[in-house]
């Protein structure tokens, strides 16, 4: 029964490293590397050493964390320069014979330490057209739906709202076309909302006018950085990209809609 | 005098959790003016974690469930002292409230013929869950902050409140601070709703983030509110313990709903070796039942790790105690398995609990489709709070309701898991929507200025320099783990009144280094600063939790007294309230429980 855990005994539990961490200080965007050396010991991930050196060595060390599961989405940060979860990027799984750099997330305005400005998000999420259902299929307003219909959305819905995708897009990070595009997390929202088995509104115009799907140039960076693994370019945003196409690309469409706003108008 | 950015509401609801997104949900939609202050993002709150699902006689699973079982269930779960009233309109309420969340685009897993699909889970006789694999919580509280931000309620995030504001009796506003500068800000409302969730950070080990550091109960202690059931605090039996640095986060209850086993370290599968006496006749007395049951047949009863959690938490605690546990002090969960009876285990492990399988994988190396996971208690829930009357959700200050786990009355001496998503639901619900007819009976009240600025003179005292202070000054941090050391240690799972006696010692002079406590930098994002802030509401919650404690001089659901360990008949009668009394200190009294009404008690003789 022990025997998968049996190893545990065995090692010393309370091993110590010291590691050394440059971690970025500063306030709205302003600011440098300082550095901190702290004790190390088994299973820790980034975010334990962070707490570790704001408790004993810099109090005031602006973090954001809440569940230090992988599952709220807070912690977000670049680890030696890739976007991640502070909470599950384990030290064990990083080279330690140099400084780890801990920097916030570059797409955002910087705040102070580790903590961006992400209500630019929240900003975007209110202006996609909310869920709009069918009638309910039942006299208790319920309705008849089958796991194969919910699967595809069932992936997009594990979204945490980490914003690393955010973070990591082009269009956004390099760019800053902010105003123009909503971005790799909005992608899956609407995609969860479009293929939601339920409901009836449209959002293929917003899609290209307002929400600029068309800057997307599918380099998968945003899926590459998902830390709940969701195939955001393959899943969401390439079908989103082909119902726009359908739309208004479509040679017989494009025909037809004609047609259809010359008899509105005439 | 300092001008402070003012918000003026109708309703102001503090925490984004379930219950507070669901107040104001109800809040806006009855009309009136509605702001949503939460401490971190918003859709970050602890409902976030909440795995299992949302218990709900919804009986899409099996046809025999309905309101009287989920009621029954949750009287029995909680020991017969929880309100009654709350424990029906609960059980009534919680099957339209879930059935609404679809109608808001939530997406749960299905039963065959197209149902929302139900599990099952610890204390509840029928599978009751209604769940999204084992992030249900997700699902809940992504449902309700995307309906509301359509609703045109107000949200404030990343602001925490350091104090009610009164005029008179009536609550009429809240005073606090926003973390990003540091900027003191005033709320006006003429009702409040308190939704912050619970108070797990008073000790070391616990499934809880920073934020839960029982922020409403003392709000509302302070303003004169009664707490109550303070002494009821739930140890999740199954937490992660190793390695170090994850222990506490929490692996849900859904694993052994999914067939999950728990084992010592002799293999030995140690719950069927205690089975209460409430539980007999509905537990499986062998391996075959149990498993049977897992898997949908409706003539089998439930296996013994789907106990009420103060029991397995007792009994992992037991088989440690006697040289029986795993080698970092827990025992072992099994969901592996079920190899040995589904073809495709592995594929189903991973598609019914994916975010345990995620957890494990990257936080602790194992593969849980092939390794059992040791686990042990964490502390995880605080039934005890804000006492509230059980249809409106009021207080007993006028303008100041409670809902979610900050109030105090349907669970009892012990929660059923999934009956907190469920809570949160009918109950936010319920304080929205009377906390809306308050707002909407009575005017504005008057702010006391005075009051205001000594807040604010409090709240900065922390940034005096060292020659101001009798002390060098105290590291808040250290405050913070000192106290959670004590009280997991001196008023944990296990308790005596010699032991929180003496806790409550230790409690007086927390308090002292708190007074005394120091932070460097300035106001802005200072995570320091938040933390002295919110150590005078961690000593306030332990204090409560100690001293009724001492008061309830027996062991019941998740208050065990080894002096005492058997349940005493007449504190069956009781809930122990505490108040602030004149002079600031902590008043305890027993308040003897409404009786029943006749055809509540038929429906729990019925389900015996």
């Amino acid at each position: 029964m022990s025997g998968a855990n049996a190893s545990p005994t065995g090692r010393s539990d309370k091993e110590m490293t010291a590691v050394t961490f440059q971690v970025w200080r500063g306030a709205r965007g302003e600011g440098q590397f300082v550095k901190y050396t702290t004790e190390i010991s088994e299973g820790m991930v980034v975010l334990d050493a962070i707490h570790k050196i704001q408790a004993e060595q810099a109090n005031d060390l602006a973090v954001r964390w809440n569940c230090k599961a992988g599952k709220c989405g807070s912690c977000s940060a670049e680890i030696n320069g890739m976007p991640r979860l502070m909470c599950m990027t384990r030290m064990n799984e990083l080279p330690t014979d140099k400084p780890v750099l801990v920097e916030p997330m570059k797409s955002f305005p910087h705040i102070r330490d580790l903590v961006t400005d992400v209500s630019w998000n929240f900003e975007v999420k209110k202006k996609i057209k909310k869920f709009k259902p069918r009638p309910p299929d039942n006299p208790d307003g319920s309705w008849r739906i089958f796991q194969e219909d919910v699967d595809r959305v069932q992936e997009f819905r594990k979204c945490i709202e980490c914003f690393l995708c955010q973070d990591v897009c082009h269009v956004l990070r390099d760019h800053r076309l902010q105003k123009q595009f909503i971005g790799p997390r909005f992608f899956v929202y609407v995609a969860a909302l479009e293929m939601h088995p339920l409901d009836v509104e449209n959002r293929v115009e917003d899609l290209k006018k307002s929400e600029g799907i068309g800057y997307c140039n599918i380099t998968k960076c945003c899926t590459a950085v998902c830390p709940e693994s969701i195939k955001i370019t393959d899943n969401a945003i390439i079908p989103l990209k082909e119902r726009v196409v359908d739309e208004f690309y479509d040679p017989i469409r494009r025909l037809f809609r004609r047609f259809k706003t010359k008899t509105k108008g005439g | 005098m300092a001008e402070y950015p003012t918000f003026d509401y109708d309703v102001l609801v503090i925490g984004a959790g379930g219950a507070g997104l669901r107040a104001a949900i109800e809040a806006s939609a009855a009309g009136v003016k509605t702001g949503l202050v939460c401490k971190s993002l918003l859709g970050k709150a602890h409902t976030v974690m909440a795995e299992g699902g949302i218990a709900a006689a919804l009986s899409t699973t099996d046809s025999r469930d309905n309101w009287k079982v989920h009621f029954a269930d949750t009287m029995r779960g909680g020991q017969y002292i929880n309100n009654w009233r709350m424990a029906e309109l609960h059980a009534k309420e919680a099957p339209t409230c879930v059935r609404e969340l679809e109608a808001w685009g939530a997406v749960f897993d299905r039963t065959k013929d197209g149902k929302i699909l139900q599990r099952n889970f610890g204390g509840h006789k029928y599978p009751r869950l209604a769940h999204v694999g084992d992030r249900t919580g997700l699902e809940m509280i992504r449902t309700l902050q995307d309906h509301g931000v359509h609703q045109g309620i107000g949200v404030h995030m990343e602001c925490t409140l350091i104090s009610m504001l009164k005029d008179g009796d009536r609550v009429v506003g809240a005073f606090g601070y926003e973390r990003e500068r540091g900027r003191f800000v005033l709320f006006k409302a003429k009702a409040v709703v308190l939704a912050t969730g619970g108070a797990g950070r008073a000790y070391k080990i616990t499934s809880n983030s920073w934020e839960y550091t029982g922020d409403g109960h003392a709000l509302a202690y302070n303003a004169g509110a009664d707490l109550m059931d303070m002494e009821f605090v739930q140890f999740h039996p199954t937490g992660m313990i190793w390695p170090p640095s994850v222990a506490g986060i929490l692996v849900t209850e859904g694993v052994r709903g999914e067939g999950g086993v728990l084992r010592n370290s002799l293999g030995k599968r140690f719950m069927f070796d205690d089975i209460p006496e409430a539980y007999k006749s509905q537990t499986a007395d062998n391996e075959l039942e149990g498993w049977e049951y897992c898997q949908g047949n409706k003539t089998a009863r439930r296996p013994p790790e789907l106990l009420t959690r103060d029991h397995v938490a007792r009994c992992i605690m037991r088989e440690v105690k006697a040289g029986r546990g795993s080698p970092h002090g827990g025992v072992y969960l099994d969901i592996s398995w079920i190899k040995e009876k589904l073809p495709n285990a592995s594929e189903h492990i991973k598609r019914k609990l994916p975010s345990m399988y995620h957890q494990f994988k990257q936080l602790a190396d194992i593969d849980i489709t092939t390794t059992p996971m040791e686990v042990g208690p964490t502390t995880h829930y605080i039934m005890g709070g804000v006492r509230v009357h059980p249809e409106t959700q009021m207080s007993t200050v006028a303008g100041l309701f409670a809902a979610g786990e900050c109030g105090a009355g349907l669970h009892g001496a012990n929660r059923l898991g999934g009956n907190s998503l469920s809570d949160l639901l009918v109950f936010g619900k319920r304080a929205g929507q009377f906390a809306a007819e308050f707002a909407k009976q009575h005017g504005q009240g008057q702010i006391n200025q005075d009051q205001v600025e000594s807040l604010a003179r409090w709240a900065l005292r922390p940034f005096e320099p060292a020659a101001s202070r009798s002390s060098t000054g105290e590291n808040p941090y250290r405050v913070q783990h000192d106290l959670q050391e004590t009280m997991q240690d001196l008023v944990g799972i296990v308790r005596t009144e010699a032991e929180m006696v003496r806790a409550l010692g230790e409690i007086e002079s927390l308090r002292k280094r708190a007074s005394q406590v120091a932070v460097d930098g300035n106001r802005e994002y200072n995570t320091g600063w938040h933390t002295a802030l919110d150590l005078p509401n961690l000593l306030i919650v332990s204090e409560a939790i100690t001293r009724t404690g001492i008061e309830r001089k027996e062991s019941r659901g998740g208050h065990f007294r080894e002096d005492y360990p058997e349940k005493v008949k007449s504190f069956g009668e009781v809930n122990i309230i505490v108040r602030r009394g004149r002079n600031g200190e902590m008043q305890v009294v027993r308040e003897k429980i409404p009786d029943m009404p006749a055809e509540l008690k038929q429906v729990i003789e019925e389900q015996r």
